[in-house]
Order: structure tokens, then sequence, then C-alpha cells
């Protein structure tokens, strides 16, 4: 069962990035990579009301597995993340490299942080 | 989109998304399978080495590490060396070590360290995760790129 929620949730995620990777891309004509900067910004967030509600409301382990373990984490990637940051040292942005990793790290973080506080003023 | 209007097909708006499902249905449909199956891996990987409370994750840093690894491998093998079906990069590299790794479990890592009072932890983790994960990927683009010459040579 437990499988099957992370399986559920993974179906929805994987997919989801990759339509809205396309979608930002098609948007813009940087080289920056802001389709996974999205994904992975929007998943923090998520997963950050998420582990809100599992402290203030005790959600679940089911609700975890399929929205946290499935749904965010096929949602969200380091390796696209690593991967696109290490081809834009190799282009020659090397700047655009250090923005990325700095720029999403501190996002992501504070996206998780923000999502936590969201879900204390819903159900704190 | 090309050569759109010599297509009857995609003369109107009807034919132009039935065009767009039957080229990206089966793409986002492999990124689907493997999106499953990588994140399946990655939560066995929590079964098997499961990381107690307050503990560092190093869990969710071996699979971004990993993920990262492999990633590298796999882009310069498909990009150099290997003429893959169309289906094979988003079935492995989108789907399956997208679904791998994570960047939402690593950045709630740091934020439960640190609202456990583990502030040092949660820096450690901060920065330590993003250095691995490039060192990682750096590597072994490098080395698959040297096996492939020397293979070549």
């Amino acid at each position: 069962m437990n499988w099957l929620l992370v399986i559920a949730g993974a179906v929805v995620g994987a997919p989801l990035r990759y339509l809205t990777d396309r979608a930002v891309q098609q948007r813009h004509d940087t080289v920056f990579p802001w389709g996974t900067f999205a994904v992975n910004i929007v998943g923090c967030l998520v997963l950050g009301v998420l582990t809100g509600a599992v402290t203030y409301t005790g959600a679940s382990h089911a609700v975890q597995l399929l929205v946290g373990t499935g749904l965010c984490g096929a949602l969200t990637t380091y390796s696209t993340f690593s991967y696109e940051t290490l081809r834009l040292a190799e282009s020659g942005a090397k700047f655009l490299a250090l923005v990325n990793v700095i720029g999403s790290v501190t996002a992501g973080l504070g996206a998780v942080f923000v999502g936590v506080t969201l879900a204390e003023a819903l159900w704190g | 989109m090309v050569d759109g209007s010599m297509d009857p097909e995609t003369d109107s708006v009807p034919g132009l998304w039935r065009v767009r499902l039957r080229t990206q249905g089966p793409v986002v449909g492999v990124v689907a399978l493997g999106g499953a199956l990588g994140a399946s891996v990655r939560y066995g990987a929590s079964l098997v080495w499961p990381v107690g409370d307050g503990g560092f994750p190093w869990t969710t840093l071996g699979v971004n590490v990993v993920g990262c690894a492999v990633i590298g491998v796999f882009m310069v093998v498909i990009t150099d060396a290997w003429a893959a079906h169309r289906l094979v990069r988003p079935f492995f590299g989108t789907g399956v070590l997208g679904g791998f790794t994570t960047f939402s479990t690593y950045a709630v890592d740091v934020q439960r360290l640190i609202a456990d009072g583990r502030a040092l932890a949660g820096l450690v983790c901060l920065g330590l995760t993003p250095l691995a994960a490039l060192a990682a990927v750096w590597i072994a683009v490098w080395l698959t790129r040297r096996a492939l010459a020397w293979r070549h040579a």
C-alpha cells in the first residue's frame, strides 16, 4: 500500500515537472534554467506546507507518502539542477551557474519556511 | 509547429492538439513511468537506510549525489556515443533520475535540522549537498568523456 501511494504521487509529479519545464522554457529566451528552478521552488513550498500540516494537524503517514515522498519528491529534482548548472558553467556562463546554485538553495529553503509558516497560520 | 501550415491536421485547433498529443503523449507517459520507478527506488533507500529523529539526513544526500553522478554519465553517453530512441532520454533522464533525486526533501531536511536546534548540522547539509552533487556530476561527465575518447583512440 505504501509503495502504491509513493508511485501514485510520482506518476503525477514527474510529468508535472516535465510539462512545467517545457511551458516555462518556451516563454523565455535566456539560458537560465527557469523551468527546473520553478518546479523545485514550488515543490519546496508544497512540502513545507505538508511538513507544517504534519506538525499542527498530525497529517497521516499516507498523505506524507503520497504528497511528500511521491508528488513533491518526483516534482523536484537534484540531478537536472546539477546537470544544468554544469552546462551553464561549461558554456561560459559561470556567473549564472553560481546564481542558479545560490538562488535555488536560498529560494528553496525560503519556500519551505514560507510553507511551514502558512501551515501554522492555517492550522496552528 | 514545424511545417504546421503544410499539414492539414494542424490547420484547425483540434488538429493541432491531436498532433501534440501524438508526439507528447508517449513522452509524458514514459516520464510518468520513469518517475514512479525512480521515486520507488528512493523510497526503498529510505527504508533500507532510515534516518532517526534529529539524525543527519545521509540517505537524501546519498540519493541525490548518486543521481547526479548517474545523470553525468547518461547525458555524455546519450549525447556523444549512443543514438538512442527518442523516448530514452525522457524515460531515464527526466523520469527515473528526476524521480529518484529530490530537491524538496533536501530543503525540508535542512529546515528540520534548524527547527530542532541543530543549526550547524543544517548549515552543513545546506552547503555539502550542492557541493557534493556538483562535484559528482562534474567528475562523472569528465570520466565518461575520457572513457569514450580512450575507446575511440
